[in-house]
């Protein structure tokens, strides 16, 4: 069998592909601040006093992160509908993306908050520090420098199952690559192709976290 | 007239779910063997080669799994070779396990304690020895719960076959959705299968992580 591989096809189609990169990278980031509204609002509801809301955010973690993502958005895809929200599939994307990731978060900061000392609130408020200030430089910024990097590697993961947002035909890299694929056949090339434009973007994040990250979060600690 | 989701329609799932299970098993013993080699190679010492994996693991760290999966199944199916949908999944999936259960047990081998290592060699024991009676044991400890963290993974991920057309529990539930109109009830009953088997190994890694931090605090 005399199969040529002919990634002309790949050069051509570049413009939309690129298109459909910025597709991918706006999803994502809708989606992580989506993910991060849920998450912090997730640790506040996780430790309120009351007991059902407690469980109901349990509950949520657990199913989210024991399901696969395909499920999940097909789910949202069609009850969303039900419930009165008749949106495109990039929003439905967005929101499936933010309600995954969301779960994720929540355990991450959690583990955030739980690593300030007690002690070093007081210490706060002894040095005079008002309520905003204790919560600025005392407790958020050093819990985000705890969590950063898992934080930021779910962020990664978050960007590459937004892949699977294709399923529901949302505008992104994947879908794109699949109408190129059956406008030509070429599957491999295009694919093949496709994957390494991921690995882009994924190291781009990844720079750009660095990057924040040596902004903010480059002080000593001792 | 469209059928009502009954229990050929749930017994339809059930089959789906049977091949979730075994395209699971396939991957991740496949992916256990070849996992290890890599986390051999990525630690041997020798400067090109721990390279090389590391930017094997990097590229499937780094690319989606749904991309992964379409450039094996579509690169296979360029070789001329004639393999079943199954064969050809089970080896995108079991490619990607090596590529991630090689990064967690290098993470774990270089988790023992140097002198463990050292003591081995000043006893004499050569590499093979020393990896299998001394490094592996402990390292094997140490990413128990990761390794079943990435099990979880693994379960969820293979619901991508779906996608490639290959009938497990998800591809199952989509064509029971489209037969009977009831996508809600299809893909909740399917949402359940899926957390009723991968519910009980998070929280066995999870309890598993604990014990293991409680145990080093000692």
């Amino acid at each position: 069998m005399g199969y040529t591989l002919d990634f002309s096809v790949v050069w051509h189609a570049m413009p939309a592909l690129l298109w459909g990169c910025a597709g991918t990278v706006g999803l994502a980031l809708a989606g992580m601040t989506l993910a991060m509204i849920i998450g912090v609002a997730g640790v506040a509801a996780r430790d309120s006093r009351a007991a059902w809301l407690r469980a109901l955010v349990i509950g949520f973690v657990e199913i989210v992160r024991n399901t696969p993502f395909l499920v999940q958005i097909f789910f949202l895809f069609f009850a969303l509908p039900l419930v009165g929200l008749k949106l495109n599939p990039t929003v439905t994307a967005i929101i499936a993306l933010g309600v995954n990731g969301g779960a994720y978060a929540i355990e991450i900061i959690r583990g955030g908050v739980q690593s300030i000392h007690k002690g070093q609130v007081e210490a706060g408020y002894a040095l005079g520090l008002h309520k905003g200030q204790v919560f600025r430089f005392i407790v958020l910024k050093p819990a985000l420098r705890a969590i950063y990097p898992s934080l930021t590697g779910q962020f990664i993961m978050l960007t590459l199952t937004s892949s699977i947002c294709s399923a529901v035909s949302a505008y992104e890299l994947t879908s794109v690559a699949q109408r190129i694929e059956s406008d030509t056949f070429r599957s491999f090339e295009v694919y093949f192709s496709v994957t390494f434009l991921y690995l882009a973007i994924s190291w781009l994040l990844m720079l750009g976290f660095a990057v924040i990250s040596h902004r903010f979060f480059s002080y000593p600690t001792r | 007239m469209a059928p009502h989701f009954g229990l050929p329609e749930f017994g339809f799932l059930l089959r789906g779910l049977q091949w979730t299970v075994l395209l699971t098993l396939v991957a991740f013993v496949g992916g256990c063997t070849a996992g290890l080699a890599i986390a051999l190679l990525r630690t041997c010492g020798h400067k090109g080669v721990e390279w090389i994996t590391r930017i094997y693991i990097g590229i499937f760290q780094g690319t989606p799994l749904l991309l992964q999966l379409f450039v094996v199944y579509y690169g296979l199916a360029l070789t001329g070779l004639k393999l079943d949908a199954f064969v050809a999944v089970a080896i995108g999936f079991t490619v990607n396990a090596s590529a991630f259960l090689g990064e967690i047990w290098r993470g774990a081998i270089q988790a023992v304690p140097r002198g463990q290592t050292e003591a081995a060699m000043a006893l004499g024991l050569h590499y093979s020895s020393r990896m299998r009676d001394i490094v592996m044991p402990q390292a094997i400890r140490i990413s128990l719960p990761a390794t079943i963290g990435y099990l979880v993974q693994l379960i969820k991920g293979t619901s991508l076959a779906a996608i490639v057309g290959f009938i497990e529990l998800a591809r199952a539930g989509q064509i029971v959705s489209n037969q009977t109109f009831q996508p809600l009830l299809v893909f909740g009953v399917v949402g359940a299968m899926y957390f009723i088997l991968c519910w009980p190994l998070s929280w066995w890694g999870s309890r598993m992580e604990a014990r293991l931090a409680l145990a080093s605090q000692r």
